[in-house]
């Protein structure tokens, strides 16, 4: 019977499973060449004559568009080992040589670049990835890969940089395939990439559009298609300073890209993973034009997650992020439809729902704000609040609402008091209502079924 | 808006008095709480049919139109509800009358809700006549396909192939325009759309415009830059070249197809080889000889796990469908040693794929063959690591059965049974229990008495509550194949022993093996054996398995002869009626009340 308890079943925790090694992957179409490479050493750059150094740097960069197979530890060993040091060798070399970017440099350095980066990512391992708990698959080829971004970010960032030659060979399509790669699993990759793409958004004017044009596409690919990229907290950072540099007034394509992108995003299931970085660009945008304060609310509001606590206690976040920034003329534009959820939050039964909506009372702005307009908002919130502080199940969201109906009182005592002798009359007068409805349902269903009977077959069922 | 509410306070204040819900049902419609606006949509045909076609026309169809900045819940609802309403606007004469709601569905965000209203007007555009057609609902589809936002164009790709058929032929080259147009979409979104409908439209164009138009567009789309699109060629590639003559073919989509399986992209070999058998028979015999055999080996021999388990699940059907003057040559020279190294292949969904399939080759290659090449390979997994693949194996032993006979592989059989028997998993337990009859079946009852007896009963002991309803289910199978004399002297001995089991679960389990046993065994063991059994269980100190006894008591009652019912059960329902337990008592009164023992 001993062994009976280790072969319970196959439900063992998930963070128990996992547990075995790190994962790594590499690009399938490396894989399955078998044949080893041979690359002829070349002399050390610092070794020749300045003259000398271009046309060799040249030929270092034709050798490293070699690419290896990392899956397979043991081949081409001594290879690997030489290209790797070409590679450092030459981010040296783009950091502090001067006079080496000739035009032909171009050209090469874009092609080595895009041998090494770009290729097809693996499929994922697991089918449901939680990136909460799983370990992120990491890329085989990393001692390579690392060392190609590092290169390239010198090379954008030299100051013999010329953004007019590199645009020919840094094009449209390098764009798109360098997007492409935001979706690797490998945070080390993530992060270069996010340096890089920032590094061409500021340098290439002429690319910025199809950029952004390109981002807005992979969002909407994840929110309405597949829920699946890796990327988006990484591209949502750089969004966020790209529309920090929005000139005034904002153009269409970017309140279409507030309204229509960003907004659906917080649907996505995933949203804990890139939340923060989200919010920071919708606060950046309501910085920029208050005016846009309406229909940021009404989307997060339209969006509210009905079944999703976690997620809830987020948008509870970033709501108190745009009001600590809302303009007191946008919060009356707004009061209305918003304490009516607040109201439902401070009553759910999930007391971290509860806890953060009645934490905005601790907010000096926020409460200035409610203050301002406690004529509208106290009747929105006193049912909920009055009903809680007799039956919620928490004893700390019950001392909390006491505050925050003890502050009410203090505002406004009269309205106050009027709500509280009103409190039970209401109460009936709702629940009467609900039968009548009740009442009018039934006479629809008798209804429904005499004309069913009487014209049977047209009610289409 | 307040004109619109105003017309149905009229409707209220109708001298109908049954008009007065419907006046409150559409006030429903502009409640603040989204479930009861929703209850108020899902009853529209109520209130269609209480306004009258008419009046649904005039008054209802622009409210509902002017609302549809709801919940997309809301929407949803109301999407899929004008779909079903031609009859409630007038029938077909008026059914254009839902185009303006629908159009306005087809253009939001939430892509659930546009698909229904594409589905909709797909359901709705059969109810147009052809100058309807022309008038109302190809003038829709075109604004759609010009829409700004990407939404619109995407609902419009799902309804040009409807449309087309019964239009002009000026209205046909429009549409072909408007088709051609959004297959070259900026937005990577409208192509997919379009790569997914293009074999759809392709089927309803004349064959000269598929030869023009249809194939420019899928070679485009096939080397899109995006492999979410051309993956989706794949799939029009295969319908496209259902469409044309043979002779066209070679030209006009191998060379595309023959990229595609080659294309880096390992979603987009992944989509080839998932729909290689429906590409076999588009292409016909002499391609699949040519093309397709070279292209099926690559693919099983794929770089990526998820490719070769694909092409891995179509190995059977791959061959089943090769022409019969070569097939056993290419199978044999060909497909047989890339399937003998994914035997081995180092991914476990790959073998478990193969696993699934294998065993269908028997039939195909015939007795000795199969003892010579398949056997090795089927003994082989039979003793992978991997239980699927055991299991997969097992579960596919019928197809090697009728070739060569299942005591060919006996001998391994038994291993593998045994170790899947026990093994940790219980799910995996579960699925060699389900198929103990089968084997029993084929193996014979010698062989079962001997080998696999042991293990059906051990299963009744199990720990997992789930194996031990499956361990006794399974023994009526086997009764219901080896007969009552068989069930008499093997099992229900060992049954009825378990009764004196200290462990009360076990002696539930004898309850519960009764009540799968009874019928199968016939009235003279149920009587004679196990109700002896039953009743001096009656007296067990545990609750739970006196009220099993009232249980088993009702449900073995109708095997059993009315004197018995009466002189014998009748009895000993009454005092477990009058236990102090309050659930044994509940299911005692209620067997005396099924039995009518009353």
């Amino acid at each position: 019977m001993s062994n009976i308890m280790d072969k319970v079943d196959g439900f063992s925790r998930k963070s128990v499973r996992k547990a075995k090694q790190k994962r790594s992957q590499s690009s399938s179409q490396f894989r399955s060449q078998g044949k080893p490479i041979e690359l002829t050493p070349l002399p050390l750059l610092k070794d020749v004559s300045a003259q000398e150094q271009p046309e060799l740097f040249l030929k270092k960069l034709q050798q490293c568009c070699a690419v290896f197979d990392f899956m397979d530890t043991l081949s081409d060993l001594k290879m690997k080992e030489y290209k790797r040091s070409t590679l450092n060798e030459l981010v040296d070399y783009v950091t502090v040589s001067r006079g080496y970017l000739t035009e032909q440099a171009y050209p090469e350095v874009v092609k080595m670049v895009s041998y090494n980066i770009f290729r097809t990512l693996p499929p994922s391992d697991s089918n449901e990835f939680d990136p909460e708990e799983d370990e992120p698959t990491l890329e085989a080829s990393w001692p390579h890969l690392q060392l190609v971004y590092e290169f390239f970010i010198r090379f954008l960032e030299s100051q013999e940089f010329q953004p007019s030659i590199a645009k020919k060979y840094i094009d449209q399509k390098f764009v798109l395939q360098l997007l492409e790669l935001f979706d690797s699993e490998d945070p080390r990759e993530r992060d270069y990439l996010k340096t890089v793409l920032h590094r061409i958004y500021g340098k290439f004017l002429g690319l910025r559009a199809f950029i952004r044009k390109q981002i807005n596409n992979i969002f909407l690919r994840f929110v309405y298609e597949t829920e699946h990229f890796n990327g988006v907290a990484e591209l949502l950072e750089i969004l966020g300073s790209i529309i920090n540099g929005f000139a005034l007034p904002l153009k269409a394509e970017h309140k279409q890209f507030l309204v229509k992108v960003l907004i659906p995003l917080h649907t996505v299931r995933s949203l804990s993973l890139f939340h923060a970085q989200l919010a920071y660009c919708i606060v950046q945008f309501l910085e920029k034009d208050p005016a846009l304060t309406e229909p940021v609310i009404g989307g997060l509001l339209k969006f509210w997650p009905k079944t999703c606590s976690q997620k809830e206690v987020m948008f509870l976040g970033e709501l108190e992020e745009i009001l600590d920034v809302i303009e007191p003329t946008q919060f009356v534009k707004i009061q209305d439809p918003l304490f009516k959820q607040i109201s439902k939050c401070v009553s759910s039964p999930h007391f971290q729902v509860a806890e953060r909506a009645l934490y905005y009372w601790n907010n000096e702005y926020i409460m200035s704000l409610i203050e301002e307009n406690s004529n509208v908002i106290l009747p929105i919130m006193f049912t909920s609040l009055y009903r809680i502080s007799k039956e919620h199940w928490n004893p700390a969201i019950v001392a909390l609402v006491y505050n925050v109906l003890k502050a009410f009182m203090e505002m406004n005592s009269t309205l106050f008091d009027e709500l509280t002798s009103t409190y039970k009359s209401d109460r009936q007068r709702e629940k009467k209502k609900e039968k009548e409805r009740e009442e009018l349902w039934k006479r629809l269903e008798d209804l429904e079924l005499k004309r069913s009977l009487q014209s049977d077959g047209i009610i289409p069922t | 808006r307040t004109k619109q509410s105003l017309a149905f306070k009229m409707a209220g204040a109708d001298s109908d008095d049954s008009l007065y819900p419907i006046a409150v049902l559409i006030d429903e419609l502009r409640n603040e709480d989204v479930q009861l606006r929703l209850n108020s949509i899902k009853k529209l045909s109520t209130i269609a049919l209480a306004l009258g076609v008419e009046r649904t026309r005039t008054e209802l169809l622009p409210f509902l139109t002017d609302t549809i900045y709801d919940e997309d819940e809301v929407l949803l609802a109301l999407a899929e509800q004008l779909g079903n309403f031609t009859m409630l606007v007038g029938g077909p004469e008026y059914v254009h009358c839902l185009l303006p709601p629908l159009e306005s569905l087809a253009t939001v965000e939430e892509t659930v809700v546009r698909d229904k209203a594409v589905e909709s007007l797909r359901k709705i555009s059969h109810e147009h006549s052809p100058v309807d057609l022309e008038v109302h609902f190809e003038p829709l589809v075109k604004r759609l396909a010009s829409g700004d936002w990407f939404t619109s164009r995407t609902s419009a790709c799902g309804l040009f192939s409807v449309c087309y058929p019964r239009v002009s032929s000026t209205v046909k080259a429009e549409i072909r325009q408007h088709f051609r147009t959004l297959c070259s979409d900026d937005t990577p979104m409208v192509r997919r759309a379009a790569a997914s409908k293009l074999g759809e439209f392709a089927k309803v164009l004349e064959l000269e415009y598929v030869k023009s138009d249809i194939i420019s567009l899928f070679t485009a789309l096939a080397s899109d830059e995006q492999d979410s699109v051309r993956l989706l060629a794949v799939e029009a590639g295969v319908s496209i070249a259902t469409l044309l003559p043979q002779e066209d073919l070679e030209a006009l989509v191998m060379p595309t197809l023959r990229q595609a399986a080659e294309d880096k992209s390992w979603r987009v070999r992944y989509m080839v080889a998932d729909k290689f058998s429906d590409l076999q028979k588009a292409v016909g015999p002499e391609i699949t000889k040519n093309d397709l055999v070279p292209a099926f080996q690559n693919l099983l021999k794929d770089c990526e796990a998820e490719v070769r388990a694909a092409a891995a699940n179509k190995v059977k059907e791959f061959c089943e469908n090769l022409p019969e003057d070569s097939r056993e040559t290419i199978i044999m020279t060909h497909i047989l040693p890339c399937v003998k190294e994914l035997v081995s292949d180092t991914n476990q969904h790959v073998k478990s794929a193969l696993a699934s399939v294998i065993m269908g080759l028997s039939t195909i290659l015939g007795k000795d063959n199969t003892i010579e090449h398949l056997l090795p390979l089927f003994l082989a997994q039979l003793k992978d690591e991997c239980p699927e693949v055991r299991l997969n194996i097992i579960s596919n032993l019928d197809c090697v059965n009728e070739v060569i006979g299942i005591r060919q592989l006996s001998q391994s059989l038994l291993p593998a049974i045994v170790e899947l028997a026990e093994d940790a998993k219980w799910r995996v337990r579960l699925a060699i229990i389900e198929y103990m009859p089968l084997l029993a079946g084929q193996l014979g009852v010698e062989f079962f008495d001997e080998k696999l007896n042991s293990l059906c009963m051990a299963w009744l002991v199990d720990h997992v509550y789930a194996i031990r309803e499956a361990a006794t289910c399974n023994l009526m199978k086997l009764v219901e194949k080896f007969g009552a004399e068989w069930a008499q002297n093997t099992i229900v001995p060992k049954v009825l022993g378990m009764a004196n089991d200290p462990n009360y679960l076990h002696r539930m389990t004898t309850l519960f093996c009764i009540n799968a046993l009874s019928e199968v065994c016939g009235q003279e063991i149920t009587t004679k054996h196990m109700l002896p059994v039953v009743f001096k269980m009656s007296n067990d100190q545990v609750a739970n398995v006196r009220f099993n006894v009232a249980k088993s008591l009702q449900k073995i009652g109708p095997v059993l002869d009315s004197n018995c019912l009466q002189t014998e059960v009748k009895p000993v329902l009454e005092k477990l009626a009058s236990d102090q337990d309050i659930d044994v008592k509940y299911f005692a009164q209620e067997a005396i009340s099924v039995l009518s023992l009353a």
